[in-house]
């Protein structure tokens, strides 16, 4: 029987032009992504760096058509992530725990799974006039609390998911071991489970730092902001994200570079906590 | 379990609350205000100088006209920032006292290639129609008209409003208004209105910014954000049929020939003023406070110390940034009125 | 020593009862807090439900002066925008993920990747900011003017793209959400991708497949479960996004007549209205909230429905096809 040499096979041919497009374009669309990326971040780096100096860290934001720095907003936003994350990790914590360790596959656990995940993804606005609803209009004034109850909010359901699935990976052996040897329930959780998923779950308390990092809409309506310096967190209180979006469309010269410089911080910042979550998890 | 390295988590996490839940013991006041942001460039410069005198943080926020009001009415804020003046109805229901405090000037700003600023000579009817939808074109006739020596480029004109309730619109529409009968039945005027076209920037800002990118693009702006931002400012044709040019001394003609008593709360309208020089949509920015103060007297008392400075002071600032202070009578008027109409509940006066 | 023992377990039955309760305790307020949320909005927008009832959903009109508002056109810009997202984002992750497990070689595959998740880590005022101040005017001049010359007497085209080039509007607000999803759509593929048996493929190619039709015919057949997943997650991210939306969304109520048209997406009509809303606008808006956390809830019902479907005819291969 002859056989058709592969390459005069037209069928063939076909075959590999149209696999050598699609490589191409999957190569394209690679560029595409890279694209974006790296004009951004030059964009960041070019319109942030006149104000990308020390005393950026040293001045507080200045009135307009003075120069200044961003002082009371690093403060605020550290203060109000800081108390975030001090709220909301033990509650994720503590209920990712229940869904991986006691809950399992009951009702109460699917139902939780399921609603975190909607909670999850919660557009952050929604968070912003949730706590404005309940707690500013009723205490009767914006506050750096109320934003750190929204931004917790977000945090939560971040650190149940990754402490639900750091825990469910932790092996069975390990549990049934320790519990042969006599050890409760709340001792095998604590000095087990949680070790084995440490870095697991410390992966996710770095993500939801980083995502709270960025987060304007829920502080708008919740700390509002404050164009002093104040460690008050009973008042509104300044924080970066609001700044930015306040300067960005300024008219004032001063105030565009340092709306670029904040978000080039911002950036910065959320890229390393993002790296870093990275190597810590491959440890 | 080591229980030394938790020890030592557990004390640095309290020491950071502790830190963060105590202000550093200071007598300085922190007053929180809101609202409007057309005055928000010499607001936030008075408060600096302020700061740096007393030591006192009066905070303001630009949330918009309309948010100066709904959080004063919700009692969030010490005092609400708005352009455009309530009415006695509002007044009385929300038992809220207002006073002007500063003038300032909306300005037509266009970004047309090729176009200085000042080059553009337009009339309040003509911005109007643009508005409206009935102009569309930048080499509309009607506006060539106005304009011979100009190369107008056959382009449709994108129009820019505000994309938030402000007050800066309520003095913009207020002016169409008064000037075209047809935008007076179609649109009416207000802080946040049914435009018929255009698209919508949130604050100053956002209208200056919008203004600045988009090219062949019309938008309406207080008077520091044209002048800062470098955007084409646009002259316009007053009530006396002059073109003039926005700047203090025009804005101030306009804030003369006012009847400050006329309106409940001074909320005069300094629109389409009279006179030769006047800028035809020159604006007063409001302030309200609570009439009957059930709390926190000493903080209301400080509020009025800082206003009493800024009138005091504030003059300089004012002007620096291309705002107009209030005639020195006006400033004596209100001053009276806070002694006489701001109370506790007792009947006590807050200012003296 | 038997005592000692039954006196430790008692106090350890106590200790175990307590972290239970306490768990539990946490995972009721988590379910709490998402109900009160709920609550909160649908109370708050009572007044506007009452008032509208579901014509709301299709009045286009927002009219603060006369206090008449309907849903339609934030939500319609919202689904628009979210929808332009997901056909440009889709095909681009599916690109990179496929370049990335296929083409890319070993030493370039982690940094590449990495690089792709950079583009997640930046924070979404960002690409707003970055969107109006830089991307806008050179689309408006570069790319906009000129497709808007073309197209005119196009017939279908035409009308998808008329209107004075703006810069800004619906297509420029899902372009740039569609930046902000890729990389969390290219990282679920990329998962999934790489958990196909290594078997399955080389099967393929050993009977003659090229590259491109072992990943069409087989590998994503079998990761169809991961991939529609990891599309819901971008589609969610995308309708609920505030700030990128805010900047380059044109703030307009109107109905938009073209994808160059400004519009105005839920998320950012809230931004922009919220804080000096009252009365009737603010029920308004709230219950615009109401509506799009209902969207990104059945965004997220319909997906698991899908994925359980699915997964209930897929039977993993034991051995051959």
């Amino acid at each position: 029987m002859k056989v058709m040499a592969t390459d005069s096979n037209p069928v063939y041919r076909r075959r590999r032009r149209l696999n050598r497009l699609m490589l191409m374009l999957s190569a394209v669309a690679v560029a595409f992504g890279l694209f974006w990326l790296f004009w951004i971040i030059l964009t960041l780096l070019m319109k942030g760096a006149p104000a990308l100096t020390l005393t950026l860290f040293t001045e507080s934001t200045p009135p307009p058509g003075e120069a200044g720095g961003l002082l009371n907003a690093i403060v605020g936003s550290v203060l109000m992530s800081a108390a975030a994350v001090l709220m909301g990790t033990p509650l994720g914590v503590l209920a990712g725990t229940y869904l991986a360790e006691f809950g399992r596959d009951r009702w109460l656990a699917t139902s939780v799974r399921f609603l975190n995940d909607v909670l999850l993804s919660a557009p952050s606005i929604i968070i912003g006039l949730f706590i404005y609803s309940v707690y500013v209009a009723r205490v009767g004034h914006y506050s750096g609390w109320a934003g750190a109850f929204a931004l917790a909010i977000i945090v939560v359901p971040v650190v149940v998911r990754a402490t639900d699935n750091m825990l469910s990976l932790v092996p069975n052996s390990l549990r049934e071991a320790a519990a042969a040897l006599g050890c409760p329930q709340w001792r095998i959780v604590l000095f087990i489970s949680y070790r084995a998923a440490r870095s697991g779950m410390m992966t996710g308390v770095l993500l939801a730092i980083a995502r709270i990092a960025g987060e304007t809409a829920p502080l708008l309506f919740t700390a509002l902001n404050n164009q002093f310096l104040s460690f008050n967190m009973n008042a509104p209180i300044a924080n970066l994200p609001v700044i930015i979006f306040q300067y960005a469309a300024s008219p004032f010269r001063d105030w565009n570079d340092l709306a670029w410089a904040g978000a080039a911080l911002i950036t910065l910042l959320v890229l390393a906590i993002n790296l870093l979550a990275r190597i810590f998890f491959r440890k | 379990m080591n229980t030394d390295r938790m020890r030592r988590f557990i004390v640095s996490g309290c020491m950071g609350l502790a830190l963060a839940c105590v202000s550093l013991a200071s007598p300085a006041i922190d007053l929180t205000g809101a609202g409007a942001s057309l005055p928000y460039p010499v607001y936030a410069k008075w408060a600096a100088r302020y700061h740096a005198l007393t030591g006192h943080r009066v905070n303001f926020q630009s949330i918009g006209s309309g948010g100066g009001q709904q959080q004063i009415i919700a009692g969030t804020v010490d005092w609400g920032a708005s352009d455009d003046p309530m009415p006695e109805a509002g007044l009385r229901r929300h038992d809220l006292f207002q006073f002007p405090a500063i003038i300032g000037g909306i300005v037509p700003v266009v970004n047309i290639p090729g176009i200085a600023p000042g080059a553009l000579r337009l009339s309040g009817a003509l911005l109007a129609d643009i508005y409206l939808g009935r102009i569309r074109r930048w080499d509309d006739r009607a506006i060539v008209a106005l304009n011979p020596e100009l190369a107008l480029p056959a382009t449709d004109i994108v129009v820019v409003h505000r994309a938030d309730g402000s007050g800066t619109t309520y003095g913009w529409t207020s002016y169409l208004a008064r000037v075209s009968p047809q935008w007076r039945d179609q649109v009416g005027m207000g802080k946040a209105i049914r435009w018929p076209l255009g698209q919508g920037g949130k604050g100053n800002e956002g209208v200056a910014a919008y203004v600045s990118q988009l090219r062949y693009s019309v938008g309406y702006v207080e008077y520091a954000y044209a002048a800062h931002n470098g955007l084409s400012w646009v002259r316009l044709r007053n009530r006396a049929g002059a073109f003039v040019a926005p700047q203090a001394s025009s804005f101030q003609a306009a804030a003369l020939d006012a009847d400050w008593q006329s309106a409940p709360g001074m909320g005069v309208m300094l629109t389409d003023a009279g006179g030769e020089e006047a800028w035809p949509i020159t604006a007063a920015s409001f302030i309200l406070v609570p009439r009957t103060v059930r709390r926190r007297p000493e903080r209301m008392r400080e509020v009025l110390a800082y206003f009493d400075w800024a009138f005091r002071e504030g003059g300089d600032i004012a002007r620096e940034l291309g705002y107009v202070a209030l005639p020195d009578t006006v400033i004596g008027q209100i001053r009276e009125r806070w002694a006489h109409d701001i109370r506790t509940p007792r009947g006590e006066a807050i200012w003296e | 020593m038997k005592v000692m023992a039954t006196r430790r377990a008692a106090s350890n039955v106590g200790a175990d009862r307590l972290f239970r309760v306490l768990t539990r305790t946490s995972a009721v307020l988590v379910l709490l807090l998402l109900a009160g949320i709920i609550v909160s909005l649908a109370w708050g927008g009572r007044g506007a439900i009452t008032t509208y009832g579901p014509s709301f959903l299709w009045t286009s009109e927002w009219d603060p002066v006369r206090d008449h508002y309907g849903a339609l056109v934030p939500v319609a810009g919202t689904l628009i925008t979210s929808a332009i997202a997901v056909l440009i984002a889709v095909p681009v992750s599916f690109g990179i993920a496929l370049f990335l497990t296929e083409r890319a070689p070993g030493w370039l595959r982690r940094p590449l990747g990495t690089a792709i998740e950079m583009l997640a880590a930046i924070p979404s005022i960002i690409y707003g900011m970055w969107g109006l101040f830089v991307f806008v005017p050179l689309f408006q001049q570069h790319v906009q003017s000129p497709l808007v010359q073309w197209t005119r007497d196009v017939p279908v085209l035409g009308e998808l793209f008329a209107g004075p080039p703006l810069g800004i509007g619906l297509f420029t607000a899902g372009l740039i959400l569609s930046i902000m999803i890729i990389p969390f759509i290219t990282a679920v593929m990329r998962d999934v991708f790489e958990q196909v048996p290594p078997m399955l493929k080389e099967s393929a190619y050993g009977l003659g497949c090229t590259t491109w039709e072992v990943v069409w015919k087989i590998v994503l057949p079998f990761t169809r479960n991961g991939v529609i997943s990891g599309i819901m997650l971008g589609l969610g991210r995308a309708l609920g996004e505030t700030m990128a939306v805010t900047f380059v969304i044109g703030n307009a109520f109107s109905l938009p007549h073209s994808l160059f048209s400004p519009s105005n997406s839920i998320a950012s009509a809230l931004a922009n209205e919220f804080n000096e809303a009252g009365g009737l606008q603010k029920a308004a808006l709230l219950e615009l909230g109401l509506i799009l956390f209902v969207i990104t809830t059945l965004v997220l019902i319909l997906s698991k429905l899908v994925l359980r479907r699915l997964s209930r005819g897929q039977d993993l291969p034991a051995g051959g096809a």
